[in-house]
């Protein structure tokens, strides 16, 4: 093996007294050689970052290194002084941030920002440095890179600003790329091609990658090595194929197994119980106007259909501005729909004034993306929980109760309700937000993204919940999601959703062995690649 | 609720700001007991007593009382140290009523065209309008029109300061109802008026606490101003306003007449901002440390 490009040799990184662990890192060691790619998966929480951000030299000041050595090509990272670590990065070492609209200046075109970079760390002319931007913006396959130069990061798509990023990364051909999540604020398809596009460039540079991320389908995809993080602790550390499909440790088989398939599990008999929640031709039109007051329409919905039965579970994909989470919307009347009919149950309520609608809500309910931000942080877990029943009538003492069952049937501490939301996890709100959900004794059960924030391991938990609610109660299930793993694994119907229509719909077996259409065969091939099937444990 | 209070004690800014207002209201409050006279006697005997003079002060009924001329006395024998003390009641209060009136009146045209998008357009132009009139000269039409007392002043002083905070609010709220537990509170079929002021109004409240010591720092000053010009409130109540307006015209001779009511007017304001800024610091998340 050839010599190691970054070797991180025992690193340790203390947090500040009173967290909740003493070190955010404990005694790592690493190495990357040239042209290898370290994938770094973990949960959140486990470390990764902070390894990563301590490499750069960008770690927060509350933190500090105490034990280890960070070489990067033989040079100590951790005693280099400020000034050569500015001059490491961009020219030994490239960095990509997980959110490209942030990692770019919204005042800047992208072509200053490029040449900020290069202006800084190398003595070009001016038309050196345009001709060796225009080149790299080639290289990250940018259409129209002269168009490119002139545009404001807010121009482009999320997936042309992480190309943006990209390009500054490698425009000096560093020995070294970070990239920290670089594909999870992504769409799939875009995944797929920022994914390529960083291996490629790899293949050309030679480079070291060390991978930040939390999904093991992404670890099968681009990994060489991989090193399983837990706690601040290295749990395993091995070439892919070992650690993927002959995992030593527990912990490594428990969040392999946490991953769901692409393969649906047989599917449940049909459903025969009554419509609970429908709705048909349902479109909803966004209306701008410019200074003389002329509309200009944007229909951000179509033409969608759905209906939900009780106890059965129809999901809802797509990418981001595919119209999934509108539709939900106004299904649930959050907004207002612009034409179509909506029902729930018997009662037509598409265009019911809020008033009327207020004593049939219960019969709907739904469950936010962000677990943080879903809970009220100002009144604790048990004001929230008893709001909706109280408000459809139960008196505060049966609310209470009910409140009480539904603590230990989501698994939490009675004494939670005590609590405010922020002494919570991720995984632990978005149970409250079920429960509180479930308070209001509902028919349906909209999961508007309700997974997608959270750690495999956690997602696992919850779907699980969720499936264990829908048999006691018989709850019909509308499951938005832009995963189509998790859509296999809970879905008995999935509904594809592209630029505001549906584009197909089908049972979720069958759709997923034999999609009609074009637009859901290229979901299907850029979802991220299956896990290698694990081998047996030696005992 | 205990960390919020822990964090404000740890903050020198705000500890600075608290303890010289609390030292401000407790003058304001023990006025009667701290060796003074009725802010309002004259004593002819004492026209233009010199600071610090130790003497007798006759009042009207015949009586007379060994008293200190701190800070003097001034053109008609009135003794200053006691009108700038109850004086500190007049600006404590008007500072922070008009804050009180300023927040309760903008915090409610905020949320309503924060979160009724159609009243929004009608009453931001209003907003917009009231903004582009100077605060003083509003004030002075204001308490030109309805008469010089207490609440008119704070009325006057308030109303300009009103489009200040709408905006503020409705900024918030616009934010504030599009978080998801906005919309589940929605879905949980809980009322308007209840989702404005359980779930929107608690969330918005570190900013409001915030500008209304800042509301209250302009305040006290627009008062001096107004009293100054001899627009406040009645010339028999001692207001610092009042004090430096009537020394002003012996202002060579006596200095002092004007500068003893500014040395207080100074910290006061001072005190107030501090604290504003102070609170801001702990409260606004924006300027909360990561990870504090």
């Amino acid at each position: 093996m050839s010599e190691a490009i970054l070797s991180i040799q025992g690193l340790s990184v203390a947090l500040p007294a009173g967290g909740d662990r003493q070190h955010a890192v404990q005694g790592i060691s690493l190495d990357i050689a040239a042209g290898q790619t370290l994938c770094v998966v973990g949960e959140s929480g486990s470390g990764k970052s902070v390894m990563a951000t301590s490499v750069m030299g960008l770690l927060d000041q509350a933190l500090r290194p105490d034990a280890g050595q960070i070489l990067l090509q033989g040079e100590s990272l951790l005693q280099a002084a400020p000034a050569r670590l500015r001059q490491l990065r961009g020219q030994v070492m490239g960095m990509v941030f997980q959110e490209p609209m942030t990692a770019l200046n919204p005042v800047m075109t992208c072509g200053d920002q490029v040449d900020e970079l290069l202006a800084t760390h190398t003595d070009w002319p001016a038309a050196r440095r345009r001709a060796e931007i225009l080149q790299v913006f080639e290289r990250v396959r940018l259409p129209d890179p002269e168009r490119m130069l002139r545009s404001y990061p807010h121009q482009l798509s999320g997936g042309q600003r992480q190309r943006i990023v990209i390009a500054m990364a490698v425009i000096l051909k560093p020995a070294l790329l970070i990239c920290d999540e670089p594909t999870t604020a992504l769409d799939v398809t875009t995944q797929k091609e920022i994914l390529r596009l960083i291996a490629d460039l790899q293949r050309e540079q030679g480079s070291a990658v060390l991978f930040i991320t939390h999904d093991m389908g992404v670890v099968a995809e681009i990994a060489d090595e991989v090193l399983v993080m837990h706690h601040g602790r290295a749990v395993e550390c091995g070439p892919k194929d070992e650690v993927l499909r002959r995992p030593r440790e527990a912990y490594t088989r428990q969040l392999l197994a946490a991953v769901p398939g692409m393969t649906p599990p047989p599917p449940r008999p049909e459903p025969a119980g009554p419509v609970l929640l429908a709705g048909q031709g349902v479109g909803k039109t966004y209306i701008a106007r410019d200074w003389l007051g002329r509309a200009r329409p944007t229909q951000a919905l179509r033409e969608a259909a759905v209906a939900v039965r009780a106890g059965e579970t129809v999901g809802i994909v797509g990418e981001s501005g595919s119209g999934k989470s509108t539709f939900a919307r106004c299904l649930i009347r959050l907004i207002d729909p612009t034409e179509g009919h909506i029902h729930w149950g018997q009662d037509e309520v598409a265009s019911l004034p809020e008033s009327r609608l207020r004593p049939l809500r219960h019969r709907v309910q739904v469950v936010f993306q962000d677990p943080n931000r879903s809970l009220n942080p100002r009144r604790t877990v048990g004001q929230s929980m008893v709001e909706g029943a109280m408000n459809f009538g139960q008196s505060r003492a049966e609310a209470e109760a009910l409140a009480a069952e539904l603590m230990a049937q989501v698994r939490l501490p009675v004494e939670a309700l005590q609590r405010y939301p922020s002494q919570f996890s991720g995984g632990q709100r978005q149970r409250l937000a079920i429960a509180r959900a479930l308070a209001c004794k509902p028919q349906v059960l909209v999961a508007d993204e309700a997974v997608s924030a959270l750690d495999v391991s956690v997602q696992a938990q919850i779907l699980k919940l969720l499936r264990e609610a829908q048999d006691r109660l018989g709850l019909g299930l509308l499951f938005i999601t832009h995963d189509l793993r998790v859509a296999a694994q809970l879905c008995d119907r999935v509904i594809v959703m592209h630029q505001g229509r549906i584009v197909e719909q089908g049972p979720t077996a069958e759709l997923y062995a034999r999609p009609q259409q074009a637009y859901t065969r290229s979901l299907f091939d850029a979802a991220p690649a299956a896990l290698p099937p694990m081998e047996d444990v030696p005992a | 609720m205990k960390v919020i209070v822990r964090k404000l004690l740890a903050h020198s800014t705000i500890r600075f700001g608290a303890s010289v207002l609390g030292l401000l209201i407790a003058l304001a409050l023990l006025a009667p007991w701290l060796g003074t006279v009725d802010p309002a006697a004259m004593d002819s005997a004492n026209i233009n007593t010199q600071a610090g003079t130790h003497g007798t002060f006759s009042l009207l009924d015949g009586t007379s009382l060994a008293h200190t001329f701190w800070m003097g006395a001034d053109n008609f024998g009135r003794d200053i140290y006691s009108r700038v003390l109850y004086g500190t009641r007049v600006s404590l209060v008007v500072g922070l009523c008009t804050a009180v009136v300023a927040l309760l009146v903008g915090g409610l045209l905020g949320m309503l065209a924060g979160y009724f998008r159609t009243l929004d357009a009608l009453l931001m132009r209003v907003m917009d309008g009231l903004m582009a009139i100077p605060a003083i000269l509003l004030a002075i039409a204001l308490v030109a029109a309805m008469g010089a007392q207490l609440w008119t002043v704070v009325v006057a002083i308030a109303v300009p300061e009103i489009p200040r905070v709408t905006r503020l609010v409705r900024s918030l709220v616009l934010t504030l109802r599009e978080e998801p537990f906005v919309e589940a509170a929605k879905a949980l079929a809980t009322p308007t008026p209840v989702i404005l002021l359980r779930h929107i109004l608690p969330n918005a409240m570190a900013p409001l606490i915030v500008q209304g010591t800042f509301i209250a720092a302009s305040a006290v000053l627009t008062e001096a101003i107004l009293s100054f010009l001899g627009l406040g409130l009645p010339a028999d109540i001692p207001t610092w306003g009042n004090i430096m307006a009537e020394g002003r015209v012996q202002f060579t001779q006596y200095p002092g007449n004007v500068l003893f009511p500014a040395l207080f007017l100074v910290p006061t304001v001072l005190a107030i901002n501090l604290l504003g800024d102070g609170l801001r610091d702990v409260l606004d998340p924006k300027f909360a440390k990561r990870g504090a």
